[in-house]
């Protein structure tokens, strides 16, 4: 995907890898990873133990990373496609993932709080998750590509409505989901020592790159988000893969759900994922993506997310005062993001290619 | 083209129209209450109150006391009672001011926001609407209300520490996990623990805010016990975070709850966290009363009866739970 993309293949090595956009997502978690390599070198120990159900499982501050992470990750396919072709970013998703995950334990639960057995197959559930957010996603989808309203202004409304629609959804009560089962999708599957969350987000890596692979929606998405009235010329209909778009992050959103739920077995609508959306939105801008749309390269949005858990991870281990907290993290959000911009790789690009020219100063006053 | 724009301009309005529906509900519920007063106030005379609360979604607490004022403010208790929610502090004054201007008898406050009330409890008191507060005080004369129930947040904090010092541990090394910083609940639930802790020579192992949300709280906990940080008490603020920090231990297989490795203390009594009382899961429960109504109530009815209210500020009778006392009734009683 990215190669193709790719307009600078012929320049040196070298710039080559500066010019490709995931050397930004990568020097923050090479920087990130350093830091922590001289702070405390255990940082990156990894250990086998049994946890309380008696199997045995990873654990380290990496395993929690790739663990806490992939939510993000997940969040952030879906986010770039949005970004991509509707050029603003859909800021319900904290939102969508509070509703979709009521519709999870209203389904499993029913009407019953404190049922004693699963009311519904955990795939019905699901399922029917799934199909509340992407209706939500279409909902958002409908409002951005067919009546032209901002992305922000039309995500706004869901952003504003959806925690009191999760409420509803569960009477404001707060069930909980019975069963060990449930509990895998946010936890460990017995044997398997590595946490479900980051396999369910391999599958959807998997499914993604498939998905751009053999299907034209990173194309049209691309093309639609670049110029909408050429796209329209070229034959494609820009509202139809908007819409698309949405409903895929729709589909994100309710994975996020399915794995926010299984960690607790129950969530607190009115503060599951609070904030996520402006991960979200940042994973992709850590990935060099452009924010008003176009081109994008998925896996450095994705490589972006794991950056954000790392740096949140990094500050908890070093017990940074809970009230300073914030603040360093917009530091280093705001180096990384500077960093990332255009002008300024341009800057450091024309610098790389003066320094280069200056060491053969004989061509230079030709 | 044309007929697009009109559908857009269309829904456009439409959308408005439903969020201002959405928002105004307690507009139309307050005329539906002030119509159905008129017919039976004939023979019986109803005290009228508007009640202002947050928005009863924003925690289990809030819903809790919701159902309770509704519950007492009935029309079978005398009452004729117009609701009115909002977690924004002009919302509230603006809903304040309709209530005045409707003649309300007395005026039940919970403010989202502690400045910004002066002028309007001064026409509160020019118009003859005796006003009391609930669950929080504001920064205005105490001339202005007739009396304020509150929790003593610091109380509450207090107790809970004074029943950890009762265990008599043998070391003390504290995970806390604080609610959103500056939070009424925040700063008296910590301030205990912090004082405490100097005092004694506890170890607090990790202070942070999980912002009463139960997946940062696990995140905090699995961070310490992946740091290797030896720990015996978690002294959570709300009873989210405490959940969040068991499921961390959960995967670290680090036993929790009566006579086990860690002590575990929330706080706010939801009924699935007492229920993890019953089980011994946890250690130790606090209680923040949501239960304000009665109190009120009885002030109502002393002031109707002629009489006074001697004392202005009024703390509630707060409980603190310990699982290897609590029993299936508690559960039944106090759980929001």
């Amino acid at each position: 995907m990215t190669k193709k993309l790719d307009p600078h293949g012929g320049g040196s090595a070298i710039t080559g890898i500066f010019r490709n956009q995931i050397f930004i997502p990568f020097a923050a978690l090479m920087l990130l990873a350093i830091f922590n390599l001289i702070a405390d070198p255990s940082f990156f120990a990894i250990t086998m133990n049994n946890n309380s159900a008696g199997y045995p499982v990873l654990s380290g501050q990496l395993i929690t990373i790739i663990d806490n992470g992939s939510e993000l990750a997940i969040l952030a396919i879906g986010m770039t496609l949005v970004t991509a072709s509707s050029r603003g970013q859909d800021i319900s998703v904290g939102a969508a993932i509070a509703i979709s995950g009521s519709v999870l334990l209203r389904v499993l639960c029913g009407t019953d709080t404190r049922p004693e057995t699963m009311q519904a197959p955990i795939i019905v559930g699901f399922i029917v998750a799934a199909i509340a957010a992407m209706a939500f996603g279409a909902f958002n989808g409908v409002l951005v590509a067919y009546f032209r309203i901002q992305p922000m202004v039309a995500t706004l409304i869901l952003f504003t409505a959806g925690r009191s629609i999760a409420a509803w959804i569960n009477n404001n009560e707060l069930p909980i989901v019975p069963g060990e089962e449930f509990k895998y999708f946010g936890g460990y599957i017995p044997g398997i020592p590595v946490p479900t969350p980051f396999l369910i987000a391999i599958l959807c890596f998997i499914l993604t790159w498939l998905m751009l692979k053999f299907t034209n929606i990173g194309l049209y998405s691309q093309s639609v988000g670049i110029n909408e009235k050429t796209s329209r010329l070229n034959g494609l209909n820009p509202e139809l893969i908007k819409l698309t778009t949405y409903v895929i992050l729709g589909l994100c959103v309710a994975v996020t759900g399915l794995i926010k739920v299984s960690r607790l077995s129950t969530i607190n609508y009115s503060v599951i994922a609070k904030d996520i959306e402006m991960d979200a939105i940042l994973a992709v801008a850590l990935g060099g993506n452009s924010l008003s749309g176009g081109k994008f390269n998925m896996a450095a949005s994705i490589l972006g997310a794991y950056v954000i858990q790392f740096l949140t991870t990094t500050l908890y281990k070093f017990d940074v005062q809970a009230t300073a907290l914030p603040a360093y993290k917009a530091v280093v959000v705001i180096v990384l993001v500077v960093l990332s911009a255009p002008v300024v790789r341009e800057k450091t690009a024309r610098l790389a290619k003066k320094l280069r020219s200056s060491k053969t100063p004989a061509e230079n006053h030709a | 083209m044309k007929l697009r724009k009109l559908l857009s301009a269309a829904i456009g309005t439409m959308l408005c129209m439903a969020m201002v529906a959405g928002c105004g509900q307690s507009a139309p519920a307050a005329t539906q209450a002030a119509t159905q007063a008129a017919t039976p106030a004939a023979s019986d005379k109803l005290i009228k109150v508007g009640i202002i609360n947050n928005d009863p979604n924003e925690s289990g607490y809030r819903t809790a006391n919701d159902k309770d004022l509704q519950k007492t403010f009935c029309e079978a208790n005398g009452f004729d009672a117009s609701f009115a929610y909002s977690l924004k502090n002009d919302e509230q004054i603006t809903a304040a001011q309709k209530f005045i201007q409707d003649e309300v008898d007395y005026l039940l406050l919970s403010a989202a926001d502690t400045a910004g009330w002066d002028t309007v409890l001064k026409d509160a008191q020019t118009a003859g609407v005796k006003v009391i507060l609930f669950d929080r005080t504001i920064d205005a004369d105490e001339s202005l209300y007739e009396a304020s129930i509150v929790s003593d947040m610091a109380k509450e904090g207090q107790t809970a520490v004074d029943w950890l010092v009762g265990q008599n541990l043998d070391k003390y090394e504290v995970i806390h996990l604080q609610g959103v910083m500056g939070s009424a609940a925040q700063k008296g639930r910590s301030g205990a623990l912090d004082t405490t802790a100097k005092e004694k020579g506890w170890t607090i192992v990790t202070q942070q805010t999980a912002e009463w949300n139960a997946e940062k709280a696990q995140q905090i906990v699995q961070s310490a016990i992946d740091s290797g940080k030896s720990f015996n008490v978690i002294y959570a603020e709300n009873d989210d975070m405490a959940k969040g920090a068991v499921a961390a231990l959960d995967k670290a297989n680090i036993s929790h709850g009566v006579g086990k490795d860690v002590i575990v203390m929330g706080f706010d009594c939801n009924k699935w966290a007492l229920e993890e009382l019953l089980a011994q899961n946890w250690n130790y429960d606090g209680q923040c009363n949501p239960f304000q109504s009665s109190y009120i109530k009885e002030i109502i009815d002393t002031l109707e009866s002629g009489g006074t209210i001697s004392q202005k500020t009024i703390i509630m009778d707060e409980k603190g739970f310990d699982a290897s006392t609590i029993t299936q009734e508690d559960v039944d009683n106090y759980g929001i």
